[in-house]
């Protein structure tokens, strides 16, 4: 992709600020999340809590299923390829997709490397832990970076960490002086232009969004208010008690997350949330946010 | 008591109202999601002073408002949980001039190609997401002498087209079939997005169409050098 390309996919993110992302599974779901105001909608097979169920091999989902939900709603799509499955990706770019997530939610595909998002001309959005990650991936063409907290477990203390870190670590790098750079840059494994730009920016080049383990309408005022730029909402939503009621407060939330009475009204006679899950109590070998790096 | 700058308000029993804070004249950007930093930058660009709206009360005697891009199914359904389509119905019947940009231009709009209108202000038809995906996103350039003597970069991302336009609206660039910036005397409509390019001169456009006085193009040029793609990040939020 050249330059202008990178320009237009970063942009349209941009134009995502303040929105929410919601993951869902059918033509129905979809509709319910586009009728509620989500800005976007990722379309797979498995919500990530069921993907943690079930275990197996996680790939990309049936283009016959993605197609069908991109004909049904007018807001983007997007739809997940494997960390490292470029062929997934050309897939997906075939299939006119608007935004490819390469995502730890899926079982990678490589260990040692990330699709190489230059090659594509439509846009990526990848996990970042931390300011090395997020970088790393924006130097490989990711137009849009997420944090990538522990998916399906209604838990969003992951999210959490991620957020702060790399917020942490753009303070550190903003109040540094310019000739210590080279070492923070060769020590978080970060492209030193990159992290010039950000020292300059005091924030990523690109937009950055929240994800994993938001259920609440509280969950996605925290983030906003922590800094992200939007939220993406994966099990949260579908496995509650009251879909659109909940998908609704989300947007409600996420739009108004710095006004706690309106935070307060949207977080109303929900029904029940999605149950949650204690990350100390998964099993380390299916941590999904320790994929990639 | 010194009372500032009263201002007649046909709309409030007994007519007058005294201004919120008294306050150079300003554009409010609507902040409910979309491009909001990106308009805000623009404005501040030629000198005006911009704000960021959400609650009825921030509406009072604005001089314009601009409905920036970003989903318009998500905007119409924020508009209408705190009153904010009748606040923006009623205060463009007191005077204010609006804009709408992509998804503004798809919530202004008279007929909306396959679904119900939203605030209905402007005579067109629109139809949304008219080019295909993101990978039919799009820029280009016009010369449009009505905004500029200077070509106008244009940025299409997922853009509608406007398919119709009625009495009373005024075509200020037609691309192929379609209509892509159009304005009536009070309501602006754009499917493009200046606010993404260095392209300051529909922000002035518009100022002048409410009356203001921006910056001219002596001192900032149509297509702003000082402009780059990351420019909006200045206006980052300060509880970061």
């Amino acid at each position: 992709m050249d330059q202008k390309r990178y320009e237009l996919n970063v942009q349209l993110a941009q134009m995502l600020k303040g929105g929410v992302i919601m993951d869902v599974t059918n033509v129905e779901q979809a509709k319910i999340a586009e009728d509620a105001g989500a800005v976007a909608v990722m379309a797979l097979e498995r919500v990530p809590a069921d993907i943690r169920k079930e275990g197996g091999v996680a790939r990309m989902s049936d283009p016959a299923m993605i197609a069908e939900i991109k004909k049904a709603v007018s807001i983007p799509l997007m739809a997940k390829a494997r960390i490292g499955h470029f062929v997934e990706a050309q897939i997906l770019e075939a299939l006119k997709v608007d935004y490819i997530d390469e995502s730890e939610v899926l079982t990678p595909a490589d260990e040692e490397c990330h699709i190489d998002k230059t090659k594509f001309f439509i846009p990526f959005v990848c996990g970042a832990r931390n300011l090395g990650e997020a970088l790393r991936r924006i130097a490989e063409g990711a137009a849009m970076i997420r944090t990538k907290g522990e998916a399906g477990t209604g838990n969003v203390v992951e999210a959490v960490r991620h957020i702060r870190t790399v917020n942490r670590e753009i303070r550190q790098l903003v109040n540094m002086p310019r000739e210590e750079v080279t070492g923070f840059a060769r020590t978080n494994g970060i492209p030193y232009e990159l992290a010039l730009q950000v020292r300059e920016l005091g924030r990523l080049p690109v937009v950055n969004f929240a994800a994993g383990g938001i259920a609440t309408p509280a969950d996605a005022a925290l983030m906003m208010q922590l800094g992200c730029d939007g939220i993406f909402v994966g099990s949260g939503i579908f496995k509650s008690e009251n879909p659109a009621g909940r998908a609704r407060a989300i947007v409600k939330a996420t739009a108004y997350y710095n006004d706690p009475v309106k935070i307060l009204e949207a977080s109303m006679s929900l029904g029940k949330a999605m149950p949650g899950l204690e990350i100390s109590d998964i099993p380390e070998g299916q941590l999904l946010a320790v994929r990639g790096w | 008591m010194v009372v500032l700058n009263m201002v007649r308000d046909n709309n409030e029993p007994g007519g007058f109202l005294l201004p919120k804070h008294v306050s150079p004249p300003t554009i409010g950007v609507l902040d409910l999601q979309g491009g909001v930093l990106e308009h805000l930058d623009h404005l501040q660009r030629l000198g005006i002073n911009g704000t960021r709206v959400k609650e009825p009360p921030d509406f009072t005697n604005l001089a314009g408002l601009i409905i920036p891009g970003g989903e318009s199914t998500c905007l119409s359904r924020l508009l209408y949980l705190y009153g904010i389509a009748e606040t923006i119905i009623r205060e463009f019947r007191r005077g204010m001039k609006i804009w709408g940009t992509c998804a503004g231009a798809i919530l202004l709009a008279r007929s909306v190609v396959g679904e119900s209108p939203y605030l209905s202000l402007i005579d067109i038809e629109i139809e949304r997401n008219s080019f295909g995906s993101q990978l039919e996103s799009f820029t280009s350039e016009a010369v449009i002498l009505q905004v500029s003597s200077q070509p106008v970069p244009l940025t299409f991302i997922r853009a509608p087209k406007i398919t119709k336009s009625g009495k009373g609206v005024e075509i200020i660039l037609r691309i192929d079939d379609y209509i892509a910036a159009a304005e009536s005397p009070d309501v602006l409509v754009t499917v493009f997005h200046p606010e993404l390019t260095g392209c300051v001169a529909f922000h002035r456009y518009f100022a002048r169409k409410c009356g203001l006085e921006p910056l001219d193009d002596t001192k900032v040029p149509a297509v702003d050098p000082t402009w780059d793609n990351k420019s909006w990040t200045r206006f980052e939020r300060k509880n970061k």
